[in-house]
């Protein structure tokens, strides 16, 4: 009983930075309809720029807050100088170039930072068994969470945003501007992401700390439903509990195949995700 | 001439191509031309899947990891086999995963089908580690395989005669490949990806075809990695990573969607960029840390920029040169007199 | 026209032998052909290349990058030296990611385009594992390939394959000894790779520990989580844990261990005890989270670590002092690790062999050169690379991790071999960087 509480409490935390990354990706998707594999790369440049002012500044928090610029940033830039020009070509061509971008920003940090790893903190004490850490991994993206359902559901920019993304024709018609709304999802999407990094990359970072947790991330989002934030925490959460039983259960080697299992059992019955709303067509 | 002739007819002249490559260069040349041989099997296959069908797989890789266990398995249990009826199992063993994985995923659209895939790539490998008994865990299979027969002793090496042999089966796929997607499924297939629910009303068994596309993609992705693990003669999780996934579709992108020959641009762009890349990174005496990873950044910047001149790929950039030159050839010639 | 009519002509021809060919067996293999070793490719009057596949990109750069810089070291102060038998050292590195389809490539690139004279220390058991076949059909000597495999030391099959490390079991068989003796009836748990690493350490630990261990726990390197492992671990109620990882997990199973009150008689594997760079990473880590109370070496303190090699904690060590100061001059930044030692340990010893060769150099002179050298250091234990036997270091000893970052010898170097026989103690003499000639 005690070890099952101890996997449960394990999954939570994971799942937390699972659904922090699933986060980001849904409002990308909300914004653009892409999905965006530089997703990683930008959390990692944001990491790596707070590991460095930590590194100067001798403050965790002073690094934290340059993390969410830094990601808030290079998330708006990225999308008016890179996927803008492309995005009108082909939807596959912009995902391929996200995938471009997550290659040219994972070897440059790689240049800049070198290949080896490096010790990284977390933002409180992960002593105990349920620590603080993860106590605030889960508060924050429960927080998140709901303030993007806000955003969504609330908010005038938020209805502009959705308007942009799904009728950018009729929003422009009806005064929003598009571009500036597509640049506003980019940015927002990349500081939460920075935020999912900043979850994420503890205790150790290297170029390719993300792989792993960008995958679930994807496959928390897919699970969860690409259209509802809470679909996202849903999806992480899940991810990170299926795959922690599994691991303490039956074995480590089995724990990316239970994730397989929970997309492929979860899919079969609501294509598009838990909280989704079915379409009836493709858009 | 019918279609399916015409197109073993250009097999034949791709394969008489590749031996006459193969007879000016030498042994590390004859290893990477058989590399861009599987590669462009594979690649190929992904095209019929994603520009045919529509179908964006991120798991591509997991079928070629299915076709070279099955090829290592295969020579190490059955070593008396001859590679012909191996690589006709592992068409059978792949089209059995593609029926599976279509079937499992043919209700699913653009990011959802994208998402389950890419789990596939990355849990499949699960397995090999799993029942490390059987398959060798990370350290994989190492297989030994025939090389020349001994009548052609001194006329080929070894790693020439594998060249030969990918290349025969892969030309042999590309022209099948071709054949269906000239036909009624490609056009079938077309008319999905370009609007489901209109391919729907017209007639077309949506599900039904999806599922075969997934079918064809899958054989050839292992019948690609068949024949990796006959030229490479080890089989390990660690080559079958996302990474290869995502970069046989980011490297058809790159090609060009549309054509066969964008296979071929892509699976030299898998290839060769990386090698052109180090020598790069040596010549330009960088820092240790940039010479490291400019080869990740090169194949990066290469993506981003030529999808942002060329969207559609370096086939099309080649086409519309080609178009232009026919353009200002028959302006100047509509200029003479007649 | 016509030309393509006879390519096409050509092409069915083709296809003919190759139906024909199809009809043998794909696993029948014949046997090869005896190799010709009296030849010296890469070798001039004034320089010898030789190359080597290391992950310097990809997930596994960060454990493993040190190794080829330590080793460029080495040889560049070799060559600084004037090189070994006046011959400048061409040191070739090449990025294989840890993949072995990789390997592949970039070690036949490395045999026919830069042709080397030899491949030295190759990285890694699977990639390594992919290659070895056509480096001794090539006839290209396979000098101490860096992974503690079983595998490497087979003179039947492979020849011209030498090992360098101790291997998996050898090491499990001293450390199960070990505990027996100093923490008797204590449980155990294992902590392991999931690969040859586990399979092969266990081999040797159960020998010693069947009776003791309460629990067997594994863990796959691309998921980097220990923490239902640690749970389990302590829910066994393991006293001594032996962790057969490499050092990002040792570190990982220290954080989750203090994490949940666990605190156990650490026992690390060599591949996993570079308590340098582990002392790093937890410097970093714990750096301005005082509040907490555990500085970095509080996770080491007490920790118990085999080795075979040069440490660079050691300061009494003639060998360890050399390499640090070697690091310094030829290194490219940071301090070195004790991953660094194990390429520059690699890299003396090949300079070593290579001058036993002499200055008529060919594959035969070195092989030659191998299987008669009387291996006196920097490693801390007798060494085979004789006929017959070509599985490297012997042994290991065993040091303490104390507080402050200083070792302590607490077991000297002890051998044996790799299925059921005796832990020795052994009389070992080495030399220091000054007597050992290894450059001109």
């Amino acid at each position: 009983m005690n070890y099952f509480v101890t996997l449960t409490l394990n999954g939570l935390a994971s799942g937390a930075a699972y659904a922090a990354l699933a986060l980001s990706l849904v409002i990308i998707y909300q914004a653009t309809r892409l999905v965006n594999f530089a997703q990683p790369a930008l959390a990692l440049l944001s990491v790596y720029t707070a590991y460095t002012v930590t590194q100067l500044t001798g403050s965790y928090w002073l690094g934290f807050a340059a993390a969410l610029t830094a990601g808030l940033l290079v998330g708006a830039f990225v999308e008016r100088v890179i996927i803008r020009p492309i995005a009108r070509t082909s939807q596959l061509n912009a995902i391929i170039v996200t995938l471009g971008l997550l290659l040219v920003v994972q070897g440059g940090v790689g240049m800049v930072w070198g290949n080896e790893q490096h010790g990284f903190r977390y933002a409180f004490s992960y002593v105990g068994r349920f620590a603080p850490s993860d106590v605030f991994a889960l508060v924050a993206v429960g927080v998140v969470a709901l303030l993007l359902f806000a955003l969504y559901r609330f908010t005038p920019l938020g209805l502009r945003m959705r308007a942009a993304a799904f009728h950018p024709e009729a929003a422009r018609l009806s005064g929003v501007r598009v571009g500036l709304m597509l640049t506003a999802g980019w940015g927002i999407a990349s500081l939460i992401g920075a935020l999912a990094g900043m979850l994420a990359g503890p205790p150790f970072i290297s170029p390719n700390v993300f792989d792993v947790v960008f995958v679930f991330g994807i496959t928390a989002a897919v699970v969860g439903g690409l259209d509802n934030p809470f679909g996202a925490v849903i999806g992480g959460l899940l991810i990170g509990l299926g795959m922690s039983y599994v691991s303490g259960f039956l074995g480590p080697e089995l724990a990316t195949l239970a994730a397989l299992v929970i997309v492929v059992a979860v899919l079969s019955v609501r294509p598009d995700g838990i909280l989704s709303r079915p379409t009836a067509r493709k858009v | 001439m019918p279609l399916p002739v015409r197109h073993l007819l250009l097999a034949a002249l791709g394969l008489a191509a590749v031996a006459g490559l193969l007879s000016v260069t030498g042994d590390l040349t004859a290893l990477r031309i058989a590399a861009v041989g599987y590669t462009m099997l594979a690649v190929a296959g992904l095209q019929l899947l994603v520009g045919g069908s529509g179908q964006v797989s991120l798991g591509h890789g997991a079928f070629m990891m299915i076709g070279a266990y099955s090829m290592a398995l295969l020579v190490l249990h059955q070593p008396t086999l001859p590679l012909a009826a191996n690589l006709g199992v592992i068409v059978v063993v792949s089209v059995a995963a593609g029926v599976a994985v279509g079937a499992a995923t043919a209700r699913l659209h653009g990011p959802y089908l994208a998402g389950a895939t890419l789990i596939l790539a990355v849990g499949l490998p699960g397995l090999a580690h799993r029942f490390h008994a059987f398959l060798g865990g990370s350290n994989g299979l190492n297989i030994r395989t025939a090389g020349a027969p001994p009548f052609l002793d001194g006329l080929v090496t070894t790693s020439e005669w594998r060249a030969l042999v990918v290349w025969t089966t892969v030309v042999l796929g590309l022209a099948v490949l071709a054949t269906i997607s000239a036909g009624r499924l490609g056009r079938r297939m077309r008319a999905i990806r370009d609007d489901e629910t209109a391919a729907a009303m017209a007639g077309v068994p949506v599900g039904a075809t999806k599922v075969v596309a997934f079918v064809i993609a899958s054989a050839a992705g292992g019948l690609a990695g068949g024949l990796q693990a006959y030229v490479l003669g080890t089989v390990t999780p660690s080559s079958f990573t996302l990474v290869l996934s995502l970069t046989l579709l980011a490297a058809l992108v790159l090609g060009g969607i549309g054509s066969l020959w964008g296979a071929l641009w892509a699976s030299m762009a898998i290839v060769y960029l990386d090698v052109w890349a180090t020598d790069l990174a040596r010549a330009a005496n960088l820092g240790r840390n940039a010479e490291n990873n400019l080869p990740v950044v090169f194949f990066g910047v290469v993506l981003i920029l030529v999808l942002r001149f060329w969207p559609l790929g370096v086939h099309g950039a080649l086409r519309s040169l080609g178009a232009r030159l026919r353009a200002v050839r028959s302006d100047t010639s509509s200029r003479t007199p007649q | 026209m016509r030309e393509h009519g006879t390519r096409v002509l050509l092409a069915p021809a083709l296809a003919l032998v190759m139906l024909a060919a199809a009809c043998s067996g794909a696993g029948e293999v014949g046997q090869g052909a005896d190799v010709d070793l009296d030849v010296a490719p890469g070798v001039t009057d004034d320089a010898v290349v030789i190359g080597t596949h290391q992950p310097l990109t990809g997930p596994a750069a960060p454990g493993y990058l040190a190794v080829s810089q330590g080793a460029g070291a080495v040889f560049d102060y070799v060559n600084d030296q004037g090189g070994v038998n006046g011959r400048r050292i061409d040191y070739r590195v090449e990025d294989d990611g840890y993949d072995p389809s990789r390997t592949i490539d970039v070690t036949r690139q490395l045999v026919i385009e830069d042709e080397i004279f030899a491949m030295v220390g190759g990285l890694g058991t699977p990639t390594h594992g992919g290659v070895i076949d056509y480096l001794n059909d090539e006839g290209v000597p396979d000098v101490f390939p860096a992974s503690g495999a079983l595998a490497w030391n087979n003179t039947e099959e492979h020849p011209l394959t030498y090992g360098w490390q101790t291997d998996y079991t050898k090491e499990a068989k001293i450390q199960g000894e070990y505990i027996t003796e100093n923490f008797p009836g204590q449980d155990v748990g294992y902590l392991f790779q999931n690969d040859d690493v586990g399979e092969d350490s266990q081999a040797g630990l159960d020998q010693y520990l069947s009776d003791e261990v309460v629990a067997r726990e594994h863990y796959e390197s691309d998921i980097p989580d220990l923490g239902s492992q640690m749970a389990e671990l302590e829910n066994a109620g393991a006293e001594v844990v032996v962790c057969s990882c490499i050092p990002a997990f040792v570190a990982l199973g220290m954080l989750e261990a203090a994490r949940i009150g666990y605190e156990p008689q650490w026992v690390i594997s060599s591949i996993g005890g570079d308590t340098a760079t582990l002392q790093a990473l937890l410097t970093e880590f714990t750096e301005d989270t005082d509040a907490e109370g555990v500085p970095a070496d509080a996770f080491l303190e007490g920790a118990v670590v085999t080795s075979y090699m040069p440490r660079v904690e050691d300061e009494d060590d003639e060998w360890g002092r050399f390499f640090v100061d070697v690091y310094e001059e030829y290194g490219h930044g940071g301090p070195p690790t004790n991953t660094h030692m194990f390429g520059m340990t690699q890299a003396v010893m090949f300079a070593q062999v290579l001058m036993s060769a002499g200055e008529d150099l060919t594959r035969q002179s070195l092989v030659d050169a191998l299987e008669t050298q009387e291996w006196q250091g920097p490693g801390f234990t007798p060494f085979s690379s004789s006929e017959g036997d070509h599985g490297g270091h012997q042994g290991v000893y065993v040091v303490r991790f104390e507080a402050g970052g200083a070792i302590e010898m607490v077991q000297e170097a002890r051998v044996t071999d790799r299925e059921d026989g005796p832990v020795e103690e052994v009389d070992f003499e080495r030399l220091s960087p000054q007597d050992l000639p290894f450059h001109d």
